[in-house]
C-alpha cells in the first residue's frame, strides 16, 4: 500500500520509535519568538545545556512588538522586558535573531517562507500555534508547548505521538470574487472548530493546485482553527518557483538533488488516509464570521443566523452567547453590520499579495468617515515591497495608517487594540472574545472583503462599491 | 534534573482541600520571564495572613508540603510547579492531585508522594504537635518514615524510575544521542540551514 504525503514527511524524521512510545521526530527548522522562548531558554541555563543546532534555529520579535516609532524604546514594560530577554538568549545562545529595524524581521510565519528557509517535505515547529502555515509547502508544522521549545533547542528533536490522517478535497474551483480566506472560513464553518482534532490533514484539489503559495499559506495557516495539528499542501511547480532565488533556498546540483527529492512528496494513488472529506469550491460567495470562533461563519450575502436553526444544543447555546458578546440581532443582513475598524494584516493574510489585492480596491476611493483602518504587514521586507510598489501611497490617500511590521491588532499584545464595544473586520485568524482588545468584536474576512467594508463601513464586498 | 533518592526535611502542614493552581500561583504573577523567582507569589493571597502557616517561624526551611485533597487542580500552568520548587519544597504529600499538576511536577523532578487520607491526617497531627519533627523521604523503597513510623506511598514506575535516574525529558532524549547523531549526519547536505546568515541581494 502507497503512503499519503503525510506520512512520507513523517517517517522521513523519525530518529527513534518503540513501542508504546511516541516517535522521537527530527527538526529541520525550529521558529523562535519573544513570547513564549524565555523559560525556555531559562531551563537551558539552569540545566547547563546548549542550543543543539543554531544552524536551525531562527528567532524573530512580533508578538507584541510595537507597529508606530519602531525606533524608540518599546514603551510597555511587559514587551520590552521579552523582548530584550529573547535578545540576551539570542546573544548568549548564539542564535539568529531578526530584531525590531531589521530588514528581514517580521510575523514568525511570514519571514521563513520569505527567506526561503521553510522549504518541502521538512518538520517546523514554533512556539506558536499558527505554525501550520508552512505546511503550505508540504511541511510539517505545528506549534508546541514553552517545555517543548526547550526540549526542540537542546535535542533538535520531539517525541510526537503519530496523528491520524485526513485529505480535505477541495472540489471545482474558486469563482472569481473569492480567495483562499473564504475557501478556509467555510470550511471551518462546515467542519466546526473541532473538526480536524487528532489530525494532520492534506489539502487537495484543482481550487489548491492552482492557488498561490500565498494563497496555501492562508489555508494551512487556519487549520489550528477547525482543530488539525497541522495542514499541509504537495508541493509543485508553483512551490518550486517560489522558492527560486531565495536566500535560503538550494543553488546548483543542491537545487536540483532538492528537487528530485521535493517532487517524491505526493501522496501514491493507493495511500489511504484514516479520513477524508470534500470541500466545493465552485459554490463559495466571500465568507465572513458573525460569531466568537472561527467556525461561526456565513457567506456575506447571508444573514445573522437564528441560534434556534442549530441542532446541536452545544451550538445553540454557543450561538446564543455569541450573538450578545457581538451585540448583534437574528435576522440582521451581515451586509447591514457597521465596523469601526478595519485591520488588514497577520500571518494569515500579511503577504504582498494580500495588500495588493487589498489596495486595487481602496485605490481612488476613501476610507469611510468613522472607521479607522490599519494596515500592517507581515514583515519589514513585505512592507518595503509594498512601499515600492507605490501600495502605501494608495493606502494613506484613501485615509488609511501605514504601519510598521508585526502581529500587531492579530492578538492585541501591543497597543493596537480594539476598545471595548468597538467592532472590526479582520483579515486575521480569530475572532475569540477579547482576542484584538477587551470587549472588541471581530469579524474575519479576507483581504478583498476587509478592504471593500473599509470604504463603505458596512461589511461588504468589492462588487458592492460600483 | 538531579537525581532523587532520599529526602529529609521538616514540614508544613496545609489544611486545605482543592487548592487549584490559581491559588499555588495567581496569574498576575506569571509575567515573568525566567523559571525561578517565583516563591515570592506561592499562595501570596494567603501568605498576606501572619497566621498563615507558611508564615509561621517553626516552618521557615520547611522542605515538604503534606497537602489536602485534591491539590494542584485547575489551569495547567506550568509556573506552580516552579513557584513550590523555588520556595524549597522537595517533596508534595497528598492524598490526591490534579493530573496536569502531577505531570508536570514529574516532569521538573518535584516528588508527588500519595498516601491515603487518614496518614495524611496522621502526618498533619504529628508536625503539628512537632513542627522540628524531622521527615525522611525515601524514593526507591517508596516510604516516609515520620518519628519512627513508617509509612509506604504511591508513585507510577516510570515516574519513580525517572527521579531516580533523574532524568527529565531532555535528560530521556538525551539517552538517544546516538541516534540523533546518526540522524543528523544522513541529513542531505542542502536541507536548508539558518546559519551562516544569507540576505537578498535585491532590495
Ligand atoms: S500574526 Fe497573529 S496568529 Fe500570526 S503569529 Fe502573530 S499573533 Fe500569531
Amino acid at each position: 500500500m502507497g503512503k499519503t504525503l503525510i506520512e512520507k514527511v513523517w517517517d522521513d524524521h523519525v530518529v527513534h520509535s518503540a513501542a508504546g512510545e511516541p516517535d522521537l521526530l527530527y527538526i529541520d527548522l525550529h521558529l523562535v519568538h519573544e513570547v513564549t522562548s524565555p523559560q525556555a531558554f531559562d531551563g537551558l541555563r539552569s540545566a547547563g545545556r546548549q542550543v543543539r543546532r543554531t544552524d536551525l534555529t531562527m528567532a524573530t520579535e512580533d508578538h507584541n512588538t510595537p507597529t508606530i516609532d519602531i525606533d524608540k524604546p518599546i514603551a510597555d514594560p511587559v514587551s520590552k522586558l521579552q523582548v530584550d530577554t529573547l535578545r540576551a538568549n539570542a546573544e548568549e545562545f548564539g542564535v539568529r535573531i531578526h530584531s525590531l529595524g531589521d530588514i528581514d524581521q517580521g510575523v514568525v510565519h511570514i519571514i521563513g517562507p520569505q527567506l526561503g528557509i521553510t522549504q518541502p517535505g521538512m518538520t517546523v515547529v514554533c512556539g506558536d500555534s499558527h505554525t501550520a502555515t508552512h505546511g503550505a509547502f508540504g511541511a510539517i508544522a505545528f506549534g508546541i508547548g514553552t517545555s517543548e521549545v526547550e526540549h526542540v533547542l537542546a535535542t533538535q528533536t520531539l517525541p510526537q505521538a503519530k496523528p491520524k490522517t485526513m485529505a480535505v478535497n477541495v472540489v471545482g474551483e474558486l469563482p472569481e470574487g473569492t480567495t483562499a480566506k473564504d475557501l478556509v472560513l467555510a470550511l471551518i464553518t462546515q467542519e466546526g472548530t473541532g473538526g480536524g482534532a487528532g489530525y494532520i490533514v492534506e489539502y487537495r484539489g484543482p481550487a489548491i493546485e492552482k492557488m498561490s503559495m500565498e494563497g496555501r499559506m492562508t489555508i494551512c495557516n487556519m487549520s489550528i482553527e477547525w482543530g488539525a495539528k497541522a495542514g499541509l499542501i504537495a508541493p509543485d511547480r508553483t512551490t518550486f518557483d517560489y522558492l527560486q532565488g531565495r536566500p535560503h533556498a538550494p543553488t546548483g546540483a543542491d537545487w536540483d538533488a532538492a528537487v528530485e527529492y521535493w517532487t517524491s512528496l505526493r501522496t501514491d494513488d493507493d495511500a489511504v488516509f484514516d479520513k477524508e472529506i470534500t470541500l466545493d469550491a465552485s459554490a463559495l460567495t466571500p465568507f465572513v464570521t458573525w460569531g466568537t470562533n472561527p467556525g461561526q461563519g456565513a457567506p456575506l450575502g447571508a444573514a445573522v443566523p437564528d441560534p434556534a436553526s442549530f441542532t446541536d444544543p452545544v451550538d445553540r447555546a454557543a450561538a446564543e452567547r455569541a450573538l450578545e458578546y457581538m451585540d448583534l440581532e437574528v435576522g440582521q443582513p451581515l451586509r447591514e453590520i457597521k465596523v469601526d475598524t478595519v485591520f488588514v494584516g497577520s500571518c494569515t493574510n500579511g503577504r504582498i499579495e494580500d495588500l495588493r489585492l487589498a489596495a486595487s480596491i481602496v485605490e481612488g476611493r476613501k476610507v469611510a468617515d468613522g472607521v479607522r483602518m490599519l494596515i500592517v504587514p507581515g514583515s519589514a521586507r513585505v512592507r518595503l515591497q509594498a512601499m515600492d510598489e507605490g501600495l502605501d501611497k494608495i493606502f494613506t490617500a484613501a485615509g488609511a495608517e501605514w504601519r510598521e511590521a508585526g502581529c500587531s491588532m492579530c492578538l492585541g499584545m501591543n497597543p493596537d487594540q480594539l476598545a471595548p464595544g468597538e467592532r472590526s473586520a479582520s483579515t486575521s485568524n480569530r475572532n475569540f472574545e477579547g482576542r484584538q482588545g477587551k470587549g472588541g468584536r471581530t469579524h474575519l474576512v479576507s483581504p478583498a472583503v476587509a478592504a471593500a467594508t473599509a470604504v463603505t463601513g458596512t461589511l461588504s464586498a468589492p462588487a458592492d462599491l460600483n | 534534573m538531579d537525581k532523587f533518592t532520599t529526602h529529609t526535611g521538616t514540614a508544613v502542614p496545609l489544611r486545605r482541600s482543592n487548592v487549584d493552581t490559581d491559588q499555588i500561583i495567581p496569574a498576575v504573577y506569571l509575567k515573568r520571564v525566567t523559571k525561578s523567582g517565583f516563591e515570592d507569589g506561592l499562595f501570596s493571597a494567603w501568605r498576606q495572613d501572619p497566621d498563615f502557616v507558611l508564615n509561621q517561624p517553626e516552618r521557615q526551611g520547611a522542605t515538604i508540603l503534606v497537602a489536602g485533597p485534591d491539590f494542584g487542580t485547575g489551569s495547567s500552568r506550568e509556573h506552580a510547579v516552579w513557584a513550590l520548587q523555588n520556595y524549597g519544597f522537595k517533596v508534595i504529600i497528598g492524598s490526591r492531585f490534579g493530573d496536569i499538576f502531577r505531570s508536570n511536577s514529574g516532569k521538573a523532578g518535584l516528588l508527588i508522594a500519595v498516601v491515603d487520607q487518614d496518614e495524611v491526617e496522621q502526618l498533619w497531627q504529628a508536625t503539628e504537635a512537632d513542627p522540628a519533627l524531622q521527615l525522611t523521604v525515601d524514593l526507591k523503597e517508596r516510604t516516609i518514615t515520620a518519628g519512627g513510623r513508617v509509612i509506604t506511598f504511591q508513585i507510577d514506575d516510570y515516574t519513580q524510575w525517572r527521579l531516580l535516574e533523574g532524568l527529565d525529558d531532555i535528560g530521556l532524549t538525551l539517552r538517544h544521542e546516538d541516534k540523533i547523531s546518526a540522524y543528523e549526519s544522513r541529513r542531505p547536505s542542502w536541507k536548508p540551514a539558518t546559519l551562516p546568515i544569507k540576505v537578498a541581494s535585491d532590495s
